[in-house]
């Protein structure tokens, strides 16, 4: 009898520890700090991806750009305007309480508040509590994106935020300027809970143990994040093994990360597109067609890509990247010098002429550097280009003062669908609408405008897609911007860190199923 | 009763000194305030409606002329109110202040290491003038004075953390709170994580103080009373490091404290490439995101700073200088 104690105890003993053992801790490295816990309050990548860890969305994106279903466990439409999201049963909040269709419709609501992100949700009338766990999504008028919105509905626990906090504030107030209770206390459905945060030097987390993510592959217990801004630093910090896993990586390191058999790297194009606009309120020339393709012409997108990107970017003559319903694999960038000088003949521009153009240091991979080489290839067919770049918190605004010919822009869909690319860059500026926000070179045709419009309240993807591609090539055979290329995403980590399954080209690492070896 | 009216009058005039000095900063930070860049691009999302931005805008007086909000500021700051930091979203004095130690620690640490290796290497210079290890000493000093200190820190890392993975890559490690200090100083982890980067600092002023004491040195040495010293049989020792030394340590400590101000500057270089959670990061990081009452409240800070190096080396020099007086310096 005493030795089967001594035996069970040893056993129990043994067991234990290598349950401690096993406990897995991610120590990661990434550039940017979230100022917020509060997934309200900036639609920013950052804020994003850790939405994605305190929190749930009702579906989200796969690696492959499908929806898979997530708190919602299936969906169906209804009619035109109603889809209904059926919540799965028993999903824990962080503080105990279990989520209910009311959560969702409180986190809709929230969102419509939200300065950040209510324009996104505009073409949404209302979400409805069917029952416990049914929910109703109501859009205005027909709209195709209902599922991609739902990526951002992470349900907050609308008791955890209710009343207010010591010093009198409701607690579910978005303060987009000073503290508030959102923004440095949360309670989500998410695989992670903060138990640190000292903003930007550190954010620790440990593993909610209530998480209702069972079948999740995910093994790591406790998540160390270190903002580190320099990136030579990082990568060193990455081969010395003082972290596991870091991004991004920059173009000067790849191949050094790559070598190290310490370490994997992970790079795919992602869907943000880097373009030059050709202002033609300020530069007659520019509405000339045949001067645009001719730019279009002159610029050598594979060279860029591969000299000053180190591969880090795929050339793109359109905007919408692959994957994206309006992508056209037949529009393939242009290159030729001679036709490129044949068009500026043909226009009358021979002689070429001069013009300005602005773009960040700090904002792009490379941004300062490829504006440079872009200069000097327009240089070649005579148009001579005064270029000037400075940091992105000056750049910003003198963007929004169109203050030069031609300006650089980066951009990505928050919606990951082709339209939201035309409705910023290249539909008619309107102040009163919003559309047309980004388009620094006023291109203005009443046919992409009117196309953009109608994909709004198409149902049918098929037919959908067919008008997306239109327009993509309507601005491919115009000319109207000068796409460069879609950047590349890059991460690395160490052998034994499996990111390959968690990375995605929206840049959401889904930690919660990552699995440490 | 005559010196401590004489000191109290120094620390008047010092105080005043300091007030001008921050309202002079105040006054340019607030005239440079939208070249500065727009804090709201980066609290909010690119996508948002302009309306949305100007409506914040607003919200915050960002839409005021500068001397209105220079006047609001000022208003505030009589309360101890300095603004709130946009990324941070505290009080930025707080923020600031929070920062303090980390920097102060490093600067404290490399300019011990500077005091540490310069006096022996410059004295040995000055006295051994022809031997080879002089030579070695100056020729690395100019190399020391020709790299620069990003690069430096990146060449420690790669061989102390990297290739030889001895030293962390970054941070500050292990810490240990003692009040509202937090200090590195107490834990071995909290030691590892300062060498380096403190190294890296040192580096920028180390050949300078070497050539400082070096010539200092060779000034005092050339001297009559240096020479009697010697004569009388004093010890060689003795005569360098007690007489000659002594002398040559007046333009040294006048020399240091304008130095520190460079300490200071070059802390924005070190501790972004250490990710050292100090200040000189944390005001590149505001610049780069354009937090405006975060810029401001470092440069008072900074100003502040200036000002007391400044007071305390003129102190110094006070007490190894009995020609100087207190009301000499009115």
């Amino acid at each position: 009898m005493r030795r089967l104690l001594i035996i069970s105890l040893l056993t129990f003993l043994v067991l234990g520890h290598a349950q401690a053992a096993e406990a897995k801790t991610l120590r990661m490295a990434y550039d940017s700090d979230p100022t917020s816990l509060d997934p309200h309050e900036q639609l920013s990548g950052a804020t994003l991806q850790l939405s994605h860890l305190l929190f749930d969305p009702l579906v989200r994106f796969r690696q492959d750009l499908t929806i898979e279903p997530r708190l919602a466990k299936s969906f169906e439409k209804i009619d035109e305007r109603t889809t209904r999201f059926h919540l799965r049963e028993g999903v824990k909040f962080q503080s105990g309480r279990t989520l209910s269709a009311e959560d969702v419709v409180w986190t809709f609501n929230r969102l419509k508040q939200s300065p950040d992100f209510k324009a996104l949700f505009e073409p949404f009338s209302e979400a409805r509590a069917v029952d416990g766990l049914t929910v109703d999504l109501v859009t205005k008028g027909p709209y195709p994106l209902v599922l991609n919105l739902a990526t951002y509905i992470f349900p907050m626990d609308r008791e955890f935020y209710a009343g207010v906090d010591e010093r009198g504030r409701p607690k579910d107030a978005i303060v987009k300027s000073g503290s508030s209770f959102a923004s440095s206390h949360a309670s989500g459905t998410g695989p992670f809970i903060v138990t640190e945060r000292e903003q930007g030097v550190r954010l620790e987390l440990k593993r909610f143990a209530d998480y209702w993510d069972k079948a999740s592959p995910g093994n790591v217990d406790e998540i160390v994040f270190t903002p580190i801004k320099e990136p030579a630093t990082r990568v060193a910090a990455l081969l010395a093994g003082d972290v596991d896993f870091i991004a991004p990586v920059p173009p000067t390191d790849l191949a050094r990360v790559k070598e190290a058999s310490c370490c994997t790297l992970i790079t795919m194009p992602s869907t943000r597109v880097l373009t030059f606009e050709l202002n033609q309120e300020r530069v007659p020339a520019f509405k000339d067609p045949r001067v645009r393709l001719a730019m279009s012409y002159a610029v050598n997108r594979e060279g860029i890509a591969e000299k000053i990107l180190r591969g880090s970017a795929t050339a793109a003559s359109e905007l919408s990247p692959p994957g994206y319903a309006g992508y056209d694999p037949a529009l393939v960038p242009r290159y030729d010098l001679a036709k490129a000088k044949a068009l500026m003949q043909e226009a009358g521009y021979g002689d070429g002429f001069s013009v300005t153009m602005m773009a960040p240091n700090n904002r792009y991979i490379e941004d300062a550097r490829i504006a440079e080489a872009v200069a000097a290839m327009l240089a070649k067919i005579n148009i001579k280009v005064d270029l000037q770049t400075m940091p992105k918190a000056q750049y910003w605004q003198r963007f929004d003062e169109r203050a030069a010919d031609i300006m650089m822009i980066g951009w990505q869909s928050d919606t990951q669908d082709s339209a939201n690319f035309y409705e910023f860059l290249a539909m008619t500026p309107d102040k009163a609408t919003g559309y047309g926000q980004y388009n620094a070179g006023n291109y203005s045709n009443p046919e992409v405008d009117r196309l953009t419009l109608e994909t709004q309240s198409m149902a049918d993807p098929k037919a959908r897609a067919e008008v997306l591609k239109k327009i993509e090539r309507i601005l491919y055979d115009d000319a109207a911007l000068l796409p460069l290329h879609w950047q590349h995403l890059s991460w690395a980590a160490r052998k034994n860190v499996r990111i390959d399954k968690v990375v995605n080209v929206i840049d959401m690492p889904y930690l919660g199923d990552l699995v440490i070896e | 009763m005559r010196a401590i009216a004489a000191g109290l009058a120094f620390l008047g005039k010092r105080l005043t000194q300091a007030m001008l000095v921050m309202l002079a900063i105040l006054v340019i930070a607030f005239a440079v305030r939208t070249a500065l860049g727009d804090p709201l691009r980066e609290i909010m999302g690119e996508a948002v409606p302009e309306s949305e931005r100007e409506h914040l805008r607003h919200e915050l007086g960002l839409d005021q002329p500068w001397p209105v909000q220079f006047v609001g500021y000022l208003g505030g700051a009589v309360s101890g109110d300095l603004g709130t930091s946009m990324i941070y979203k505290r009080p930025t004095l707080e923020v600031v202040l929070a920062k303090f130690p980390a920097s102060f620690e490093l600067v404290l640490s490399a300019s011990l290491i500077v005091l540490l290796l310069s006096v022996p290497a410059g004295v040995y210079c000055a006295v051994r003038p022809r031997a080879l290890g002089a030579k070695l000493i100056l020729g690395f000093s100019v190399l020391g004075i020709s790299i620069p200190v990003f690069l430096t820190g990146i060449f420690l890392i790669t061989i102390f953390s990297v290739w030889l993975g001895v030293l962390p890559a970054f941070g500050r490690g292990e810490t240990v709170r003692l009040g509202f200090w937090e200090t590195g100083f107490l834990t071995l982890d909290g030691l590892k994580h300062l060498i380096l980067p403190a190294l890296t600092l040192s580096s920028i002023m180390l050949p300078l103080f070497i050539r400082l004491v070096r010539g200092a040195m060779l000034d005092e040495l050339g001297h009559d009373y240096v020479r009697t010293a010697r004569a009388k049989g004093a010890s060689p020792l003795r005569v360098w490091f007690a007489h000659a030394l002594r002398n040559a340590l007046l333009p040294l400590v006048a020399v240091g404290g304008l130095q520190i101000g460079t300490l200071i500057a070059y802390t924005l270089l070190t501790e972004t490439v250490f990710q050292w959670p100090g200040m000189g990061f944390l005001f590149l990081e505001a610049v780069t995101r354009a937090d405006i009452p975060l810029i401001t409240t470092y440069l008072v800070f900074v100003g502040l700073l200036f000002v007391i190096t400044n007071t305390i080396v003129d102190i110094v020099s006070l007490m190894l200088d009995p020609r100087i007086s207190l009301e000499g310096t009115r």
